[in-house]
């Protein structure tokens, strides 16, 4: 930094703008007054008219819902393969990522009697704390099967803490037309390989639990 | 290691990546390597089992003295040689193009399971594909699939299609545990761990397998899909189970524990642990545990009730009533001292006894006067020329005292005699043979163990003591419980006051009065289990038991019936018989849930920290401090932390021990025609209070047999897999036979197994029973 008149570069620049401000900051005098005129005045009303003509960006919000960009990052939703059978597994890779420890996740075992997914393990427990919850995406991202997606919706304020955990009732995606209510069995003659190939676009009869 | 040793191991100077280091001779260069801090990525290694270079993962270049080996070596089957230059992969391009292409290797046949995999997250494999892998696969093809997974026992779950064959569970199996049940099978590309199929894989040990697996082949079915290591706090802890004194690590997620690991202390349990140890830890969480303070009401049932108002119960029900102490063998070293002053200070009585179990005056005296003062531990063995079992059953009582000696038989063929009738599969794995007490030949550097069933029949602790000091064996003395030689120095016994004082003398009276602040202290030596129970029911001297956790079934059948007419205050975990009948029950804080000490075999202490950091239980001696307050003789022992203080600050006893006196041997008696002599112990996996509520693990549990001699079998016309009836005066058992290594005049049973209770049954564990077809 270079010395001039006992004063660093950076000095001067920081004294000329206390000076700016100052004079910014200080009112008009009268003379100054007298000569800013009825014409003046209406220049500065002029952009406040001109906007009257704009269109208008805000709607009459909750009357008036906008949809949102097709990637908004909303609530979660715990996805289903189409006979119905969840394609969350339980393995706790979106805790993992979550970078706010908004996610809890217990996965269990299936059996031949009772199978919530295709292969060995699911989520049993599957909690999402939206009062942690900052929407980054990384869990999504770090799911493995795709069962854990995001979806568009953003009305998520709640007027007491505890209904802001969202068990995996709450997150799982609807039923389609056909898919049938885990736990029932794997389509017949097929592996969780098939599955997660994304070869099973349907039910089959046979996968229907009897009761 | 002795200076002596130290100076006679050569040491040999390497270069490692153009560092050198000095090791002694021997030392595998991977090893080398360690020492300077040189990660070389390794699966089958392990440094407790014999080299293997199965999974050739180490590889690394080697010259010797200038002349390279042609092709990059296995750095865990080498040792280090004078002059040798090494070139891991961080300094040989070589080196690590031969890592990546193994792990490519390893990885073709591998699944993509790991979001599934309980490994996953601390997975070897997954760490060191990362770090020495290449981040792409060329291979395209299909990969080698299996069936998924294979419960190779009700405990470990086998998934072949992970596995890298690095053989650790095979030579786990072979040279720790002895127990060859899993070994490899097929050849090539097709090769995969198997069991033998007529035996099932029904090793006591075999958690370890899952433990140092380096991929997700082996798994426990306890631990299937319950958690990830970033959701586990994990904490140092100690085992509970018995007096070997493993070195443990508790996994805890929110607040539940989940999974128990050994852990790793060189000098005890080393890396290794008991399956009982590692999976019996379903009691801390049953719905059997008392959730809060109860007193009995005027209805006759239990009422739940707060703390104040069940300890104002406790206070009224003692007053005017002289009362005994039952503490049982399960606690820690803090409680044990509280139990211990509780009775002196505040109940003013030495009625107290920790022996829940068969016990005798010759063993009090024998423990008092000598045990206490032991030291023989894990080293001796290490040293012995030669091991004699007295009453003891090493794999069935003390796993891992089982398994250092196990490590001598194979490393040093040491021999192994017992005193027990039966050689025991587990001895059996020993190459033990039967040796008298009164015959057997012992060197200075013999050791002798003595379990605690020799208090059982009369003399048995006074040979055993004879013969050490005889022949100058070291001698130790092995609870199956781990609290009892933590409860024999805090003098939870009626001859004894803490640190080994003894009662009948007066020094040691007056060094503890001063310590406690009282006046006196009582002078007569206490009664002990037995004579607690007998003066709470026949002769009515004393009013009002305080109850530990004791399994009345433990002592005698009719035991429980002996405290129905009296004021009885239960502390205790989990309900139970005691409980059943308790006017007053205190909750207490399981092992998990507090801090606290137990004392191993060796007199070694083994501190552990609360694991659950938010439990709200309390320790037995913060129960006993808050009656003794309410009591009007305070015992001021408010935390663990201050119990811990002022054990410390008493210091051990330098007087004379307390004596003992020989007890003769009794003659064997003779049996003839249907009559046989029972001998009995527990089995490790068996009906234990500590084992309720784990399945898996009880799936493993030896099956109920009663054992017999050939000709035994002759005379009864009975062969393998036929029933006989055990009975005695109050009862029988019938078990299927199993033809072994036994005497001719006796019969084994287990004592507390599934079909096998010989103490509610027969209401003896040893002795004359008869045996016939059934």
């Amino acid at each position: 930094m270079s010395e001039m008149n006992g004063k660093s570069e950076i000095e001067k620049k920081i004294s000329h703008g206390i000076e700016a401000a100052a004079a910014a900051n200080k009112p008009l005098t009268a003379e100054e007054q007298a000569t800013a005129g009825f014409f003046k005045q209406l220049l500065g009303f002029w952009v406040t008219f001109r906007t009257m003509f704009k269109k208008v960006n805000t709607v009459n919000y909750p009357e008036v819902k906008e949809p949102t960009a097709d990637r908004f990052h909303g609530r979660h939703q715990l996805n289903r393969y189409d006979d119905g059978l969840e394609k969350c597994i339980g393995c706790e890779l979106c805790a993992w990522a979550c970078p706010a420890d908004a996610i809890l996740v217990e996965a269990g075992d299936n059996t031949e009697d009772e199978r919530f997914s295709p292969g060995e393990r699911y989520g049993k427990v599957y909690q999402i704390n939206y009062l942690r919850c900052v929407f980054c995406g990384l869990c999504i991202e770090a799911c493995p099967t795709r069962a854990l997606t995001m979806t568009n919706e953003y009305e998520l304020a709640d007027d007491k803490r505890d209904k802001l955990i969202f068990e995996k009732e709450d997150l799982l995606a609807p039923l389609r037309l056909g898919m049938i209510p885990a736990p029932h069995p794997m389509y017949p003659g097929t592996t969780d390989t098939d599955y997660y190939r994304g070869a099973i676009k349907g039910p089959h009869p046979d996968q229907e639990v009897k009761k | 290691m002795t200076p002596e040793a130290l100076t006679e191991v050569e040491m040999i100077t390497v270069v490692i990546d153009g560092f050198e280091v000095t090791v002694p001779k021997g030392t595998l260069v991977i090893r080398a390597a360690e020492k300077l801090g040189i990660q070389i990525p390794r699966f089958c290694d392990h440094p407790l089992l014999s080299p293997a270079g199965a999974c050739r993962q180490c590889l690394v270049d080697i010259e010797i003295n200038g002349r390279a080996f042609p092709k990059p070596q296995a750095s865990c089957t080498i040792p280090v040689e004078n002059g040798m230059i090494v070139k891991t992969q961080l300094t040989s391009p070589v080196a690590e193009k031969a890592q990546k292409g193994i792990m490519e290797l390893l990885l073709i046949n591998h699944p993509l399971d790991c979001p599934v995999c309980d490994k996953g997250g601390e997975c070897p494999l997954q760490n060191q594909a990362m770090s020495n892998g290449q981040g792409v696969s060329r291979y395209e093809g299909v990969k080698r699939t299996y069936e998924k997974p294979v419960a190779i026992s009700s405990q470990v779950l086998l998934d072949r299609e992970r596995c890298v064959l690095c053989a650790r569970c095979t030579r786990f199996s072979e040279e720790i545990a002895g127990d060859p049940f899993i070994t490899l099978n097929e050849r090539g590309a097709l090769q995969q761990v198997g069991i033998y199929e007529k035996d099932p894989f029904q090793s006591y040990y075999s958690g370890n397998t899952v433990q140092i697996c380096p991929v997700g082949a082996l798994t426990g079915a306890s631990y299937r899909f319950r958690a990830r290591p970033f959701d586990l706090i994990s904490v140092d802890s100690a085992c509970e189970h018995c007096a070997s004194g493993c070195a443990m690590r508790t996994d805890i997620r929110r607040g539940k524990t989940l999974r128990r690991l050994a852990g790793d202390d060189a000098l005890v349990n080393q890396e290794w642990n008991c399956d009982k140890g590692r999976w019996a830890f379903k009691y801390l969480t049953s719905r059997e545990r008392v959730a809060a303070p109860m007193v009995r009401g005027e209805d006759g049932e239990l009422h739940e009730t707060s703390w104040p108002e069940a300890i104002a119960a406790v206070v009224a029900g003692l007053a005017g009533k002289r009362a005994g102490v039952l503490v049982g063998g399960r606690v820690t070293r803090e409680d044990a001292y509280g139990y211990s002053k509780f009775a002196r200070v505040a109940l003013k009585t030495n009625d107290i006894d920790f022996r829940a179990r068969a016990h005798s005056v010759e063993e009090a005296e024998f423990l008092s006067s000598t045990a206490i003062s032991l030291h023989t531990n894990y080293l001796d063995i290490d040293k012995a020329d030669q091991v004699y079992l007295v009453d003891f059953e090493p794999e069935e009582e003390s796993p891992i005292v089982f398994l250092r000696i196990y490590k001598q038989v194979r490393k040093r063929g040491i021999s192994v005699s017992t005193n027990a009738p039966i050689i025991s599969s587990g001895n059996h794995k020993l190459k033990a043979v039967r040796a008298d007490i009164s015959s057997v030949q012992l060197t200075e550097k013999s050791v002798i163990l003595v379990g605690e069933r020799a208090a059982e029949t009369a003399g048995t602790l006074s040979a055993a003591k004879a013969l050490a000091e005889k022949s100058g064996a070291k001698l130790a003395w092995i609870s199956r419980r781990a609290g009892e030689r933590a409860a024999l120095e805090m003098g939870v016994i009626g001859n004894l006051l803490p640190g080994g004082r003894p009662v009948s003398d007066a020094a040691a009276r007056v060094d503890m009065a001063t310590a406690w602040g009282v006046k006196d202290l009582p002078t007569t030596a206490g009664r002990d289990t037995t004579g607690i129970l007998k003066a709470l029911s026949t002769d009515k001297s004393l009013g009002a038991v305080i109850v530990g956790g004791v399994d009345p079934m433990d002592i005698s059948s009719d035991a429980l019936t002996s405290l129905l007419d009296s004021f009885v205050v239960s502390l205790e975990i989990s309900h139970s018989a005691v409980t059943a009948i308790a006017d007053v029950v205190l909750p207490v804080a399981a092992v998990v849930e507090k801090r606290g000490t137990f004392v191993d075999w060796t007199g070694k202490p083994r501190s552990f920290d609360k694991a659950i950091a938010d439990a709200l239980t309390r320790s037995d001696v913060r129960i006993l401090s808050m009656i003794a307050d309410a009591m009007g003789a305070p015992i001021n022992l408010p935390t663990v932390s201050a119990t811990q203080r002022e054990i410390e600050s008493l210091g051990v006893w330098d007087g004379a021990r307390a004596s003992f006196t020989l007890v003769a041997s009794s003659a064997t008696p003779t049996v003839s025609g249907s009559e046989a002599m029972l001998y009995s112990y527990r089995q490790l996996l068996d009906l234990g209070a500590l084992q309720m509520g784990e399945e898996n693990l009880a799936g493993t549990a030896r099956a109920s047999v009663a054992r017999i001699s050939a000709a035994r079998a002759t005379a009864l016309g009975v062969v393998d897999g036929d029933s006989v009836k055990i009975s005695s005066q109050t009862g029988s058992v019938t078990l299927p036979v199993l033809i072994s290594e036994i005497a001719d005049e006796f019969i084994w049973a287990p004592r507390n197994s599934v079909d096998s209770q010989l103490i509610p049954t027969l209401g003896i564990t040893h002795g004359s029973v008869t045996v016939v077809k059934a």
